[in-house]
């Protein structure tokens, strides 16, 4: 690479010096044998009687085995989490139901160093990033909302509002502890109580969160954790006495539960996929701009849904920015999630390691030319290249379709009109990027990119205060802040 | 004045469709025709039906629109969509007011109408000042909802970030079928004060007003595209509204069971935003709020970093 001739500044990244092995310990964190399914503040064996094995994406190895409930025991956790609503949760005073709250963020506070190792462990993301972004963003999320509980009255101005009731809520493997605490905190600061089903792959950290809440004394039922495929999600959606889904994963499957509650009162909110839109202008930074699409696109392997997953690059820089971009895939470090310098971990499950495969094969028969890192990828586990295309087109699939993994596709523009055009035109909306120096030119951007979320000489930023949702096909509802709220409370008057 | 206007118009409705005229001076009987793009066209299909009044009088001969009718309905309201979210918010509040201005002015031909679908003077009356006044009070919010509504979020770390309602797109609604006027204005104001654009299903059995309130738009400044109105049968067009990839959103008002079941089913295609306002009583403080405006409204969060924010100091 670094013979390559141009006459930009090039960092040398092909020196003789290699990072040596870093990895974190497993000693710090303990793993049950087996787990049962979190109801009424106990843990229950599953009336189902059936377990299913949960993974280390990184080695095949098993980590452990979790409960599978069926249609009984989802009977049984919503039957708990309407007691505990009736009985306990929605008469407690607002400040009380707010310290529980506080005390499960100072816990997940407590344990952070644990929670990141089995958030590496059995979802594949790299531990400096379950260490420094999941874990500790998802002890804020409480900590933020535990906040709210007794000032509701502030948030919706000359209204009054109450809780909705039980809520199901179903999340997914990308993250994993992260969405457990997106969806609980705002659903009981309001004075909901809740049932919660984390993804397959994925369930370890959230029934980690259960011991938590078990040890932190939130009344029993209040959380209800199951774990299960989707068939247990389907019985939380079609359940009679739940009053309100929360869903974040797929688009086609937010479509199915829409579906499936047609016929009743239950509420919705449903955070789905994404396609974002992430545009560089000539005149912007561009070599934060490149580290700005690496983190857009690369961070935790591309399993996100805002992930800057469609780069538009001015023509008169595309050469420059596809050089540097080129250039900087090779240095990330692919490899052990448990490794404290590995930039990219292993992809989630072998399903989407397949599923991503499928996409970089159809980009390849489309047309689109492809780049990948040269990087040697561990023997056993599933691992994806960091991942780019060039020259595709706007009607491609793989600039169309979401991949859910380290896949870019590069396309280029002229005007400000036309990138705008280009950008919107997606069935998603979730999010979206631009970089340019000039002030008036990211207003007037981000104004007209038809996203919830746009980043501005940045990307992929989270916060506990800041809404997070989707335009369009990408869903409905906020996530955080003040408008999270009002996903789980009706207005009285 | 207010009285002459009076007595013609009940000449009008005497004398409507099927009483002998026999007055020297034969009335100009009015054509109802549906409100698309500004314009005010035939249905496409031809088609028409009659409503009548509870004593069996026909109202007048109005249009059956089709599917093709709402189709080019929404293409209208697609169209108008930037322009009249870009229009400054201040500006959206005086065609508001414009509108407000306009039903005031024509006050008399809408309480004549309401009565010849079977409203008492006094309620007809009632319902026409309300619908002014509420025109009036979105008229003011559409400057100030974003206030209330918005928020500067303190993130941790060295970021501007802020959040903002901005218009979901193109509103597709089915209007109140008792309360025609004032429902009708109740479910178009606060759309329209976002800045979205709608396609609106006038009440089936009393739809006169809707025709008429489509000429006050039509004289206020209003944008061509912004509100269009269609006059016909719910039963025939609710599945094309929450069919069409191009609408972002359904109101419906009405408490059919079977037709909202279907309304949020088949809006799961493209994930409309679905609005039931089948419980509003559209005569109290409850029939309006800026949260009615809220509904069709998204919330865009927006970051951008702001350099060295720990370092700097603060300048204090």
């Amino acid at each position: 690479m670094a013979k390559t001739k141009n006459n930009t500044l090039k960092l040398k990244f092909d020196t003789s010096w290699s990072y040596a092995p870093a990895p974190e310990s497993k000693s710090a964190a303990t793993i049950n044998k087996q787990y049962d399914l979190f109801i009424n503040g106990e843990w229950q064996k599953p009336l189902s009687k059936k377990y299913f094995d949960t993974i280390n994406p990184a080695n095949e190895e098993k980590l452990s085995e979790v409960a599978d409930a069926g249609e009984a025991d989802v009977d049984k956790a919503v039957k708990a989490a309407r007691n505990a609503y009736d009985k306990v949760w929605k008469k407690m005073p607002a400040k009380e139901r707010a310290k529980y709250i506080f005390r499960i963020a100072r816990m997940v506070q407590e344990k952070a160093r644990e929670l990141a190792i089995i958030e590496s462990l059995d979802g594949g993301k790299p531990i400096k990033e379950s260490r420094d972004f999941d874990v500790p963003t998802a002890a804020n999320h409480f900590f933020y909302y535990a906040g709210w509980a007794d000032k509701l009255e502030y948030a919706f101005p000359n209204r009054i509002t109450e809780p909705l009731g039980v809520a199901g809520q179903i999340i997914p493997w990308n993250f994993p502890l992260l969405m457990a605490a997106w969806k609980i905190a705002p659903a009981i600061a309001t004075g909901n109580t809740v049932v919660l089903k984390p993804a397959e792959t994925t369930p370890l950290t959230a029934l980690k969160l259960a011991e938590i809440i078990q040890e932190s004394g939130l009344p029993p039922g209040v959380v209800n954790i199951i774990t299960g495929a989707g068939d247990t999600g389907a019985a939380i959606v079609n359940h009679p006495d739940i009053n309100k889904i929360a869903f974040t994963g797929s688009t086609e499957v937010g479509k199915i539960i829409q579906r499936a509650i047609s016929g009743t009162d239950k509420k919705a909110t449903l955070e789905l996929g994404g396609k974002a839109a992430n545009i560089i202008f000539e005149d912007a930074p561009i070599d934060q701009a490149v580290e700005g699409v690496i983190n857009g696109i690369y961070f935790n392997q591309g399993h996100v849904c805002c992930a800057g997953s469609r780069l538009y690059v001015q023509e008169s820089v595309a050469k420059l920015v596809i050089k540097k971009l080129r250039d900087r895939i090779e240095t990330l470090i692919v490899g052990d999630p448990l490794d404290k310098n590995t930039d990219i971990g292993a992809i989630n499950s072998r399903q989407q390691l397949e599923t991503i495969l499928k996409y970089i094969s159809i980009g390849k028969k489309e047309g689109a030319e492809m780049y990948e890192s040269s990087c040697r990828l561990p023997g056993k586990g599933f691992f994806c290249r960091p991942t780019m295309f060039t020259n595709v087109a706007q009607s491609s699939r793989i600039a169309q379709e979401e991949i859910f993994g380290p896949v870019l596709s590069i396309l280029t523009f002229r005007t400000d009109d036309e990138v705008i055009e280009k950008a919107n035109n997606s069935p998603y909306g979730l999010s979206a990027g631009v970089w340019t120096d000039k002030g008036s030119k990211i207003f007037n951007m981000t104004r007209r990119m038809r996203a919830g979320v746009v980043w501005a000489n940045t990307f992929n930023k989270f916060d506990p205060s800041s809404p997070f949702g989707g335009y369009k096909e990408s869903g409905f509802g906020r996530e955080g802040g003040l408008h999270g709220l009002s996903a789980y409370v009706n207005i009285v008057n | 004045m207010e009285k002459t206007i009076k007595k013609s118009s009940l000449t009008i409705s005497e004398n409507g469709l099927e009483k002998k005229v026999s007055s020297k001076r034969l009335e100009v009987l009015k054509t109802y025709k549906i409100y698309i793009g500004g314009q005010f066209p035939r249905t496409e299909s031809g088609r028409y039906y009659i409503p009548t009044n509870v004593a069996g009088k026909k109202l007048a001969n109005v249009c059956l629109s089709s599917r093709k009718d709402f189709r080019d309905a929404v293409l209208a309201a697609r169209g108008a969509v930037s322009g009249w979210s870009g229009r400054a918010a201040f500006n959206r509040g005086q065609v508001l007011y414009r509108m407000a201005e306009m039903l005031e002015g024509r006050k008399a031909q809408f309480i004549d109408e309401l009565i010849q679908q079977d409203a008492p003077r006094a309620k007809a009356e009632k319902e026409v000042n309300l619908a002014i006044d509420r025109l009036i009070y979105y008229a003011g919010w559409c400057d100030k909802f974003q206030q209330v509504f918005s928020s500067v979020n303190p993130v941790a770390s060295s970021y501007f970030n802020f959040s903002v309602p901005e218009p979901t797109g193109v509103v597709a609604m089915i209007a109140p079928q008792g309360d025609s006027l004032l429902g009708l204005v109740s479910v178009i104001a606060p759309v329209i004060a976002g800045g979205n654009t709608c396609v609106l299903l006038a009440s089936e059995s009393k739809p006169l007003c809707a025709v008429t309130f489509a000429e006050v738009l039509n004289s206020s400044d209003l944008p061509a595209g912004v509100v269009n109105i269609l006059t016909g049968k719910p039963g025939e067009l609710v599945s094309w509204f929450v069919d069409h990839m191009d609408v972002n959103a359904t109101i419906y008002c009405e408490t059919n069971s079977e037709i909202k079941k279907m309304i949020r089913e088949r809006s799961a295609m493209n994930l409309k935003r679905i609005f039931f306002y089948d419980k509003v009583n559209w005569y109290t403080q409850e029939g309006q709020s800026p949260y009615f405006i809220m509904d069709t409204q998204e919330i865009k969060t927006t970051w951008h970093p702001i350099e060295n924010i720990a370092g700097a100091g603060g300048g204090y």
